[in-house]
Order: structure tokens, then C-alpha cells, then sequence
């Protein structure tokens, strides 16, 4: 019994380790009736070797699945091992995990077998005896199956803290090559329920204390990067077009890891995009806390990242006609453009001009990245230096003075042309 | 003004105290070290403090009138970090503070109040690592173990969250390093010692203890970790930084009992 239970979870969890969302945060579930566990904390509670956070126990129910998107690792051409844990093995997995301190809580998804109700069906059944029979409040995440009904998206939402449909490709073109089956609308329209129900769970709460919760950490979803050779501007403007439209908690990148000899598709041994993905997730951080426009990122001009430099500083180098940002002046949106100062450095400046103007030895302290900064600020006592240079010229110092982490792989790329 | 050596006891109302006897004596301290630091025949330059709670209680009271709670409770934690320099620090922040008629807490440009900060968020980087790397081992009583070594004294931090959270299981959360724990039997929790460690020495001591599923259920767990692991992606310097050798002793995942 117990050794059936191993290799399963070993398969399950092998197969769901593609979604990257290990989000435990957004929530915050109180201890209700001195039972198990709260939510809020947002803890990472290990790291797996690849460096990613571990905060839930991420598993699918089965990876059995009707359809065959060449992308996915569980697809039904796929000659994998199956399995299938029973609602029971789901429960008392997280709740053992959980009393020990491994987890924050559940991230559940699933293949798809026999249609998508019959899916979505057993996901909220799980959710629903952990909440009602086991008093767990701890964090709860459940794939959307799409296609799933409006009645069941609605009761999963009752139990769940965050729901999730992964839209995968950024481009309709690479949906329609790379899984023909599957139907963008089918997953828009959940997604859309779900924002007008968020909406007005919020608003119902304003009136009435007792409104039930629904899914109070929002929704979120995946795009996969370099298996359809789209472009870093068809992510971004994707991206800021689920922001915007569905009200997204998060948006996930995913660097494709390559698992099929599917002609489609970029072979096994192809290098996942890890530099590509982080310049991503960065792009990301501009648009939700630096007050970044999607187009001021990518546009049609400049609809790659550079591998090289951040985007912060890219847009930078193209803006020179911006700088400088006066340190003990200008808002803290202004400084927030800084190149080498960050969201927690431009508070601290804010705070600190207050008791009287800031020298470039203040900022050092502070933490603001001087290599980078001193290119496009003005401070007691210190001017922008090479205020008079072009902008190419700058970013060669910048990059003289500092060594990149993903120095090999931009150089690897850099030989292919 | 006069220039002296302080000594206290090393609790938190002996640092208390010293900020009162700073301003009632009229005196600048050079430092401030532990009376059992102390060395005989330096009496010229050095003053005794005497914990005393009604003068800690007045300070305590001045302090979050001046810099609010959470000012005083940045103290309070960079006191928790043990570490040589901070007495003094925090004593002369304090003075710092009731002199001056801005929030200087708030003055990031001042070396004393961003060397303050740092330590700070050393301690409520471990503080949150305690939060995460606490594993709990069900022994045959029922009862949840967790043996720590935190680098600094931060159990009285983590104590209402493990409360709130396991609320309906007894657990104990013991630093072997400080010799002191917390135990919770599902309605109070509350400080404990013990004259002999005996099981709770290190954690394969208390395999002996174990309750008959824990095996089961350590050993599903160091499977999970290895199959979310993306073999592709590996990158041994970010997972070094994020669960640093020093921790690996209490995790499951990543040292004792493991199968070679």
C-alpha cells in the first residue's frame, strides 16, 4: 500500500513540476474554530534544486488526459507511466504534509479524463472535505479545468483560494499548431466568470460581513516561452492584456523545457530560456510596481529583451533625454526610473531627503546601485557623469564594471549570428 | 556630561534601564557590556546598572510614545540578535531619538539608525527562515517536535504564528543552541527547559520517538522534493542561497536519513 502511494506521488508530482506557481500569498484565511492552519505567511518552506520556491504540495490528481497537446508531458501520445491518487490519498497527504510544517498547503491540478466536469468535479470535492471535514485553513490552489461549468467554477471558488487556467501559448496561431483540441475560448470564458464574480464578492463584502469568501486570492495563469517562437512584445502585451482585462493576481512565465521529438517543437538537449524568462518576470515587476507601460518595455521598434541588460536599464539607454533624476527633487515615480535604485531604495530616499539632501556616500548606504546609477542622477555635491556620451557607450561601461549572471549564455547566443 | 563604561545583565530591562540611568546620571556611555565581561580595578570610568522594572516600564512607555510601537519593537528585535555591538547601539539610538524633534527613525542618511535597519532585517530574515525550516515530527504521544538552531534568539518571534496556525495539535519548537523551547497543549503557550535534553539533543535522537507514520510520511516528502526538482534547470548556487548548508541538519529533505 504505502509503496503504491510513493510511486504515485513520485509520478504526480513529476508531472505537475511544469507549472511554475508556487504562490502562497494574497490570502489571508484566519485559524477558524481552533482548527488546522491559517493562511497569509506566504512561505517558501524549501527550495528544489533548481533554485525555485516550494510552498505548496503541487500534485495532479491524474495525469491520465484526454487530449494531446504537444507541449504538455502528460499528453495522451505520451508513452509515460499513469496514475491516479483517490480524493481520499489527496486529503490525508496534505493534511499529514501540513501538520508537519512541510507546506503552506494544496496546488492541485489535473489531466483531464472522461470530459472536463467530471474533472473539475473531483478537484472541488478535495477542496471541499479538506475545508468542511478537516477545518483546514490552510492555502488552497485549484486548476480550472477549462470548459468546466459555471455551477462547479462557482463552487470551487467557495473553498478555493486561488483558481488558475493556464493559457500556455501566447499566440493563437501557436494554440491552434501546438494543441489543436483545445479552444481559446473555452478558457477565456471561465476566466471571465471568474473576474465578474471577484468583482462583485468585493463589493457584496463591502455591505455585508457575512458575504462568503470567493477565491480571496484572485486568479492567475501560466504563459510557456520559446515553444512557439513568439516574441518577447506578443508576451508582454499578452500579459499586460490579462492585468488589465481579468484582473490577474499574477501572470507566470514559463521557460519551455523541452520533452518531445515533436518536429513543432524545440528538440530534447535544447537549453530552457532561464536569462529570457527572468527579463520577463522583470518586465513583469516594471509593469505592477513601477508604473511601466507595456509599450515603453517592448513596441515595435524594440519588440525583443536584451539578454544582456535589464529592461529597466534598456529603456534607459533610450531615454537618456529623461535623466537626470534629481535625487533630493524629483518624485518618487521619477526615481523609481533609476537604473540600480529599486522600489524599497526609492522609499528610503524619499524618507531620508526630508532630514536634509542626500550625497552619492548616503546613497551607497542606502543600497542604490552606484555602477549603474551614477549614469543618470544628480545629488549634493555629484553630477551625472558623462552626461555628454552615448547612450551604447554607457551601457559598455556599465557592462565593463559588473558581471552578469547569464554572461556565458548571452555570449553563447551572441555567436550564433 | 560624563564619559563611562556601562554594565548590565543582559536581559532587556537591564538595556531599559540603562537608558534611564543615562539621562538620570547625566552620562555618555562608551559601552555597554555584560557585568560578567567586566574586569576589576576599571571602577573609575564604570557604572553598575540594576535591572529595574518600574524604570524599564517608564522607558518602554517613552520610547512608543516617541517612536511608536513598531520603533520599539525594531529595538526589541535587534536586541534579540545577540550580537556584541548592539547594547550600545541601541542605547544611543535611543538617546537619538528622545533628543531630536523629528521621526528620526526615518532618517535613513544617519549611520546609527541604518546600521539599526540592517540588523533588523538579519533577524526577521531568520525569524521568517524559522517560520519555513521548523519541521514538526510526530512522536507515539501525539506530540509535534521541532528542534532549531536559529542563528539568532528569535522563538518569542515565532510564537504567535505557530500558535495561530497549529492550534489544534500539542507541539513543541525547541532551540537546541539556547537550550530553551515552546510548548503548546492546544490552549496556552509556554517557555520550557529542560534539566537533560535527553531525546531532544539533535534530531536522530528522536527517532526512537517516532509515532508509527512518521517514516512514511518523512520519506514521502524527500520523494516530493526530489520529483518537483526540474533536472534541466538546475542551479545549485540559488538553492545554496535560499537553504543554506548551515540549516540542512534539521531538514529531512536535504540531509538526515537520507538514502545515499
Amino acid at each position: 500500500m504505502s509503496d503504491r502511494i510513493k510511486e504515485k506521488l513520485e509520478i504526480l508530482a513529476d508531472a505537475a513540476k511544469y507549472d511554475v506557481s508556487c504562490s502562497s500569498s494574497g490570502s489571508n484565511r484566519k485559524n477558524k474554530d481552533h482548527g488546522l492552519g491559517n493562511t497569509g505567511a506566504g512561505i517558501c518552506h524549501t527550495y528544489t534544486e533548481d533554485g525555485r520556491c516550494v510552498s505548496l504540495l503541487k500534485i495532479l490528481l491524474t495525469n491520465h488526459c484526454i487530449y494531446d497537446c504537444a507541449y504538455c508531458v502528460s499528453r495522451k501520445s505520451n508513452d509515460i507511466k499513469r496514475a491516479a491518487f483517490t480524493v481520499q490519498e489527496v486529503v490525508d497527504l496534505t493534511i499529514n504534509f501540513y501538520r508537519r510544517n512541510y507546506i503552506e498547503g494544496l496546488f492541485l491540478s489535473s489531466g483531464i479524463f472522461k470530459d472536463a466536469d467530471f474533472t473539475m468535479e473531483r478537484l472541488v470535492l478535495i477542496a471541499k472535505k479538506l475545508r468542511r471535514e478537516h477545518n483546514f485553513n490552510g492555502y488552497i490552489h485549484l486548476k480550472t479545468i477549462p470548459a468546466a461549468s459555471p455551477e462547479l467554477i462557482h463552487e470551487a471558488g467557495l473553498y478555493a483560494d486561488r483558481l488558475s487556467i493556464n493559457l500556455e501559448i501566447p499566440t493563437d496561431a501557436g494554440l491552434k499548431l501546438l494543441a489543436p483540441e483545445k479552444n481559446r475560448k473555452d478558457m477565456i470564458r471561465p476566466m471571465t466568470y471568474l473576474k465578474d464574480q471577484l468583482i462583485k464578492t468585493k463589493e457584496e463584502g463591502k455591505l455585508f460581513k457575512t458575504t462568503p469568501k470567493f477565491a480571496p486570492a484572485g486568479q492567475s495563469t501560466q504563459l510557456i516561452i520559446g515553444a512557439s517562437g513568439e516574441s518577447d512584445q506578443q508576451i508582454i502585451t499578452a500579459a499586460n492584456y490579462f492585468y488589465n482585462k481579468f484582473n490577474m493576481k499574477r501572470v507566470y512565465y514559463s521557460g519551455y523545457v523541452p520533452i518531445s521529438y515533436d518536429k513543432r517543437l524545440p528538440t530534447i538537449g535544447t537549453a530552457v530560456p532561464t536569462a529570457r524568462e527572468n527579463r520577463l518576470y522583470q518586465s513583469d515587476w516594471l509593469m505592477r510596481f513601477y508604473g511601466f507601460q507595456a509599450d515603453e518595455i517592448v513596441n515595435e521598434s524594440h519588440p525583443l529583451l536584451d539578454l544582456d541588460i535589464d529592461p529597466k536599464l534598456s529603456w534607459a539607454l533610450r531615454n537618456m533625454d529623461r535623466f537626470p533624476i534629481d535625487i533630493n527633487k524629483d518624485d518618487y515615480q521619477l526615481i523609481l526610473r533609476v537604473p540600480g535604485i529599486g522600489v524599497g531604495s526609492a522609499q528610503k530616499i524619499v524618507a531620508a531627503r526630508k532630514f536634509g539632501p542626500l550625497h552619492i556616500e548616503h546613497l551607497r548606504k542606502i543600497g542604490v546601485a552606484i555602477n549603474r546609477a551614477k549614469y543618470f542622477i544628480s545629488c549634493k555635491g555629484f553630477l551625472q557623469i558623462y552626461a555628454d556620451k552615448r547612450a551604447d557607450l554607457i551601457k559598455s561601461y556599465i557592462l565593463n564594471s559588473s558581471k552578469s549572471k547569464y554572461t556565458s549564455s548571452t555570449t553563447q547566443q551572441l555567436q550564433l549570428f | 556630561m560624563r564619559e563611562v563604561d556601562l554594565y548590565f545583565d543582559g536581559t532587556w530591562e537591564g538595556i531599559l534601564t540603562s537608558i534611564f540611568e543615562m539621562f538620570e546620571y547625566k552620562i555618555m556611555p562608551l559601552s555597554l557590556s555584560h557585568t560578567a565581561a567586566r574586569q576589576k580595578g576599571m571602577f573609575q570610568t564604570a557604572h553598575d546598572v540594576v535591572s529595574q522594572q518600574d524604570k524599564a516600564d517608564r522607558v518602554k512607555k517613552g520610547l512608543i510614545e516617541k517612536i511608536g510601537r513598531n520603533g520599539y519593537l525594531e529595538l526589541w528585535h535587534a536586541f534579540l540578535s545577540e550580537l556584541p555591538d548592539v547594547p550600545l547601539l541601541i542605547i544611543r539610538l535611543a538617546r537619538h531619538y528622545f533628543q531630536s524633534e523629528q521621526p528620526e527613525r526615518l532618517n535613513f542618511g544617519h549611520d546609527l539608525v541604518l546600521r539599526l535597519k540592517k540588523i533588523v532585517k538579519s533577524v526577521s530574515r531568520e525569524r521568517h527562515r524559522m517560520k519555513a525550516f521548523a519541521r514538526f515530527q510526530r512522536l507515539q504521544d501525539g506530540l509535534f517536535v521541532a528542534l532549531i538552531e536559529p542563528d539568532f534568539n528569535v522563538l518569542p518571534l515565532i510564537r504567535k504564528h505557530f500558535q495561530d496556525r497549529y492550534a489544534d495539535q500539542r507541539w513543541l519548537i525547541f532551540d537546541i543552541r539556547r537550550h530553551y523551547g515552546l510548548y503548546y497543549d492546544e490552549h496556552t503557550t509556554s517557555e520550557v527547559t529542560f534539566a537533560d535534553p535527553g531525546n531532544l539533543a539533535n534530531s536522530r535522537t528522536l527517532v526512537d520517538l517516532y509515532a508509527a507514520d512518521e517514516p512514511l510520511y518523512a520519506d514521502l516528502w524527500k520523494r516530493y522534493f526530489k520529483s518537483v526538482n526540474i533536472v534541466e534547470r538546475k542551479n545549485m548556487k540559488l538553492h545554496l542561497q535560499h537553504v543554506p548548508r548551515r540549516y540542512w541538519r534539521h531538514l529531512h529533505e536535504k540531509s538526515f536519513g537520507l538514502d545515499a
